[in-house]
């Protein structure tokens, strides 16, 4: 079978964030970057079912050029090539389910092999939209299942699970489908270094994006469409926590005691 | 509510190893009211030791660094974090099979016992995950190991806690640093303020920053060092300890190995430099690991996991071991690649433990902690002194360049004699473009470029023949010219002209400038307006601070003249000696005054040509100075010799020199006047006359009396180390400087070899020297004697060893040679009357 499996190249945060001057993004420039971890569960699902069932994993990623380092990292994992969109800024996601949608109606035609499943997180570990799978789909004509947290294809049909409170939902779609995945439907596995190896060698296929439907003349790059403009970000206060030392042997145990009393622990 | 006490002896910012150990060995040594504060929280504050590999390989090609290693392991293990675990360097390369060669006799000089070159199969026999198909051997040293420094900076930070004489201010940032007349007096927190005297900053990285706070400079660089951890690893699955299979350097590509519990540990310093500024490193909170860990970046490792694949293919080559864990580690690096140790020579009271590395961390602590309370430390640190930087040093430019050239020589095969490609030309002389156009062979010292030999003295090798001493083999043939020997034997024939203008020169002046220089100098400097005094430096206990000379140039103006490498630390120490209510100043004129050395037995010909003045025998006495007149020129003259014959040392303004040249040069045309260079400054001409340097003989932990030069009487005044010198003189010496020759320079295959120093000397079994002070014997200085057809080792010997004639052995390379105790003691090989130098 063939996989499509959409990632986003996010940076990688400690516990502050710092904006930029004008407070419409995360300012980055001390930061690395990595992938969401509902994506890293996508390509690891999506390597599962290709060991079992055999076929090829192409990513697809929109994204600054940087954005090859993300890619590169998951090809050592497995996948067979790339397709890397460029754009230099920041894209909405309806304009992102658009070029995506694009992207792969475009590759399918090339390579005359439709995929049979198009993967992405459930929503990606910066914006956190849960939007770009589910207008991908709409796009793309295809049944989702969004936000699963087990996944199987068997017979033409992919069943997804999807956690609800304590309970399991279970739905089943036909080939060609979208899924989205979250964290916990897998361990993902850790790159080797000769799958790394590996990595340098497989393609990808950069590609400049165009300016999606939608978006007035004038208008940035690959930047917001006119239906959305974000305004500004904003750092929740959160109150200094800090630390308790509570000291060391004996005398700690009690008073250990007595906090998790405190906190209903105990009765 | 104020975090940290009002007050404090000594604050250590920063609580990596570094900080710990000095905080600690200052409660040790008996200081109290400590204050240490750090902005991260303990026991990892997120500095460079948090993420630190934390092995240590005792070698070292550099004696200060051996020794600070050494000093450590045995730290660490009295503390209980250190795991031993063996090491083995492997070679890829012929080359390299002579580099471990090399490092065994350093293992030699410096004391590092039980280390010997193994063959691949015994490295497979050590390391069993290894493809020993790749390497020609390797250099086994059993000692290395494994630390625990976060625990050991904690057992520190207890044992002071214990001493009462530490308060720890974690999560605590200093935000100033308060300055008064030249002199720290607080520290500014966010937890509140401190009033203090005394400051260390060892906060690695992040130093320059805090240095900066009180208007000094710390030169060093964030610089990532790349690392990734592998596993779990199937061999390992059963491993019960840290560590149990020997670390692996794979030095020629610059990477190591190291088995990490389940994990096998790969780290490089092949990758490009990558290299930051202290304000690019995140604080705690906004690093996503620690502010350290910088994101990996993958394509900078590209070519070192194939690297790794090769050498141990069956835990690389796994396809089922992934990458946990990788990082770009920050840590820090200097121009020259030494730490950065010492009280600052802009501030007083601020003190500099930086750019030091797990491996010599304990050390540093201990000996930084001596230096603060003593005054000085047992291991000689000059290489490390932050007082050692020129200006040009501390510019980022300097700092970046020469960092990123260094970088890749971390696990390099460095020559002795090895040049820096990066920043050169900083430093020009006046004498510049005649020395280009001579064809001057350009070596570095702190900036000056400095003319080794001139192509142009070509001709004399013809001329000298077989005297000049040919080297065949490219190691010591490297950085070395037979040209440098010829221009030797011709200043020996008729004169040299040598362009010193790299020396630190800077006068003492003020109504107590001789009060000052007398404290400082071991020799008699109430001496009449126009004598020349060369004097050792004293530390306090009566090791070498420096040797240099000193002219008196009125009642209260003393001009001192020394080395350029060692010129700023040795400024440093003279300011430091004013005392309080002292009417004195240090004023420098390093790069106002200009300074050509003119020598041979036709040097006073070729003055007198030029000058009115009296320069005979009798009208200019060796070891006085004076102004004498040169075409339109006044120039200071001083009548002294580092090269064995007659001739001065001239002084004049900068912009003056080369007109200076250009009388010479003119003038000793009829005479046969050659420009000569560094080569024989440095090393023939002062060898052939058992002339010491410091830095390679004179360090602190030798004396005056074991290099031999104890004058007839002590001066009745007080000076610094006097007490100790005086103790010296009274007891025998257990070593002796001496002067050895090479009786065959052979090697196995036929070769003539010429050691290029820091060699161990054995006894004629081959086994090492020690003295009773438990000091190796080995090369301080090495090079040709070119009128005597000899190659020279200066090497401190017991005294039951110290005797002419005395056979022995120097090891070179991995084979033995034998030696000749030749001279015993400072009387010179060549001329030892001195007749030419007095003439």
């Amino acid at each position: 079978m063939n996989i499509c499996v959409c990632i986003k190249r996010v940076p990688l945060l400690g516990s502050a964030i710092v904006l930029t001057e004008d407070q419409r993004s995360i300012d980055t420039s001390r930061l690395g970057f990595t992938v969401s971890p509902h994506e890293e569960c996508a390509v690891e699902a999506a390597v599962q079912l290709v060991e079992e069932h055999g076929g090829t994993i192409t990513l697809l990623c929109l994204g600054p050029a940087a954005a090859v380092e993300q890619l590169r990292e998951q090809l050592a994992l497995g996948p067979d090539r790339a397709i890397l969109l460029e754009a230099a800024d920041e894209v909405e996601p309806q304009a992102t389910a658009a070029l995506m949608g694009a992207a792969i109606e475009a590759d399918m035609a090339a390579t005359g092999a439709p995929y049979d499943l198009i993967l992405l997180g459930s929503e990606s570990a910066d914006t956190a939209g849960y939007q770009t799978g589910i207008r991908l789909a709409h796009r793309l004509g295809l049944p989702a299942i969004t936000n699963v947290k087990g996944l199987a294809v068997a017979d033409g049909q992919v069943t997804g699970e999807r956690a609800v409170g304590s309970a399991r939902e279970v739905y089943r779609a036909p080939l060609p489908a979208v899924v989205t995945t979250k964290d916990g439907l897998n361990v993902p596995r850790y790159p080797s270094v000769p799958g790394r190896i590996k990595a340098r060698k497989k393609a990808i296929d950069i590609q400049q994006v165009p300016l999606p439907a939608g978006v007035p003349a004038g208008a940035p790059a690959g930047g917001m469409g006119p239906r959305m403009e974000k305004l500004r970000l904003i750092v929740p206060v959160s109150e200094a926590k800090g630390a308790q030392d509570l000291g060391t042997g004996d005398q700690a145990a009690a008073r250990l005691v007595e906090v998790i009393r405190q906190i209903g622990v105990l009765a | 509510m104020s975090k940290v006490p009002a007050s404090a002896r000594c604050v250590v910012i920063g609580a990596g190893i570094v900080g710990n150990s000095v905080a600690y060995h200052l409660a040790r040594l008996g200081w109290r009211d400590i204050v240490q504060v750090d902005k991260g929280p303990l026991p990892n504050p997120g500095g460079s030791t948090g993420h630190a590999s934390n092995f240590i390989f005792p070698v070292d090609h550099s004696k200060e660094m051996a020794q600070l290693t050494l000093d450590s392991m045995a730290q660490y293990q009295e503390m209980g974090v250190f795991t031993e675990c063996g090491g083995i360097e492997v070679a890829r390369t012929a080359e390299r099979m002579q580099e471990l060669a090399r490092r065994i006799t350093s293992a030699k000089s410096w004391g590092v016992e039980d280390v010997r070159l193994v063959t691949p199969a015994e490295v497979k026999q050590l390391v069993p995950y290894i493809d020993e198909t790749v390497i020609l051997g390797g250099f086994y040293t059993p000692s290395v190991g494994v630390v625990d420094s976060l625990r050991a900076g904690t057992i520190m930070r207890e044992r002071a806690m214990a001493l009462g004489a530490l308060t720890v201010a974690a999560s605590t940032e200093v935000t100033g640093i308060d300055v008064e007349d030249g002199r720290v007096v607080g520290v500014r927190t966010d937890g509140g303020d401190i009033a203090t005297g005394c400051i260390v900053i060892a906060c690695g990285c992040w130093s320059p920053r805090l240095a900066r706070m009180a208007g000094a400079s710390i030169p060093l660089t964030p610089a990532v060092h790349q690392m990734k951890d592998i596993g779990p690893v199937p061999r390992f699955a059963d491993a019960k300890g840290d560590i149990e299979y020997p670390i692996v350097r794979d030095v020629d590509t610059n990477m190591y190995e190291r088995q990490h519990g389940t994990g096998l540990e790969v780290g490089s310093y092949a990758h490009r430099p990558i290299l930051y500024e202290p304000e690019d490193i995140p604080s705690n909170a906004e690093a996503a690991l620690t502010p350290t860990e910088f994101p990996f970046t993958q394509e900078d490792f590209d070519l070192q996991d194939e690297h790794a694949l090769e050498l141990m293919p069956e835990i690389v080559g796994d396809e089922t071991v992934g990458q946990k864990y990788a990082i770009n580690g920050i840590l820090s690096l200097t121009p020259d690649g030494m730490p950065v140790l010492g009280e600052t020579p802009e501030v007083k009271g601020l003190w500099s433990a930086a750019a030091v590395w797990i491996k010599e961390g304990p050390g540093v602590g201990r000996a930084l902690a001596e230096w603060m309370v003593h005054g000085e430390s047992e291991i000689d640190l000059h290489s490390s002194d932050v007082a050692r930087f020129h200006e040009h040093h501390k510019a980022t430019e300097h700092v970046k360049s020469r960092t990123a050239e260094g970088f890749n020589k971390t696990y390099g095969i460095v020559h002795p004699a090895e040049q820096w490609a990066s920043n050169r030309g900083v430093r020009l002389s006046p004498y510049y473009a005649r020395e280009q156009a001579l064809g001057a062979v350009f070596f570095e010292t702190v900036g000056w470029e400095r003319p080794f030999w001139y192509e142009a003295n070509a001709h004399l090798v013809e001329k000298f023949g077989e005297a000049v001493m040919p080297r065949t083999a490219e190691w010591e043939a490297r950085w070395w010219s037979p040209i440098i020997n010829a221009e030797h034997l011709q200043l020996r024939q008729t004169a040299g002209l040598v362009d010193l203008t790299a020396f630190a020169i800077f006068d003492v002046v003020g109504p107590d400038a001789l009060a000052v220089v007398q404290r400082t100098a071991m020799r008699q400097l109430d001496v009449a307006v126009g004598k020349v005094v060369y004097t050792p430096v004293l530390s306090p206990s009566g090791g070498f601070k420096s040797d240099l000379t000193i002219m008196r140039l009125g009642s209260d103006h003393f001009r001192v003249v020394t080395g350029g490498a060692h010129g700023m630390a040795d400024r440093k120490w003279f300011t430091d000696q004013i005392a309080p209510g002292e009417h004195a100043q240090v004023v420098d004129h390093t790069s106002a005054m200009t300074t050509l050395g003119l020598w041979g037995p036709k040097a006073r010909a070729i003055l007198a040509a030029v000058t009115g003045d009296d320069v005979s025998h009798a009208g200019f006495p060796f070891g006085t100075c004076r102004i004498i007149e040169i075409g339109p020129l006044r120039v200071l003259a001083s009548r002294i010799s580092y090269v064995g014959d007659l001739g001065w040392e001239l002084y004049l303004p900068m912009e003056q020199g080369a007109r200076l040249w250009d009388l010479l040069w003119e003038a000793g045309r009829e005479h046969g006047l050659i420009a000569v260079g560094i080569g024989v400054y440095g090393t023939t001409g002062r060898l052939e006359k058992s002339y010491r340097a410091y830095g390679t003989e004179l360090e602190t932990e030798y004396t005056v009396v074991e290099a031999g030069m104890q004058t007839a009487k002590v001066k009745e005044q007080d000076f610094v180390g006097k007490a100790a010198y005086l103790a010296q003189r009274a007891a025998e010496p257990v070593a002796i400087l001496c002067s050895l020759t090479v009786a065959d320079h052979t090697s196995a295959s036929g070769e003539k070899r010429y050691m290029l120093g820091r060699e161990p000397i054995l006894t004629r079994d081959g086994q090492p020297i020690t003295d009773a002070k438990g000091r190796r014997s080995y090369v301080t200085s090495a090079g040709s004697a070119p009128s005597l057809g000899v190659h020279v080792l200066m090497s401190y010997l017991p005294p039951d060893l110290a005797m002419v004639g005395q056979g022995l052995l120097v090891e070179y390379l991995g084979e033995q040679y034998p030696v000749t105790v030749a001279v015993v003691g400072p009387t010179p090989l060549f001329d030892p009357s001195n007749e030419r130098v007095l003439g």
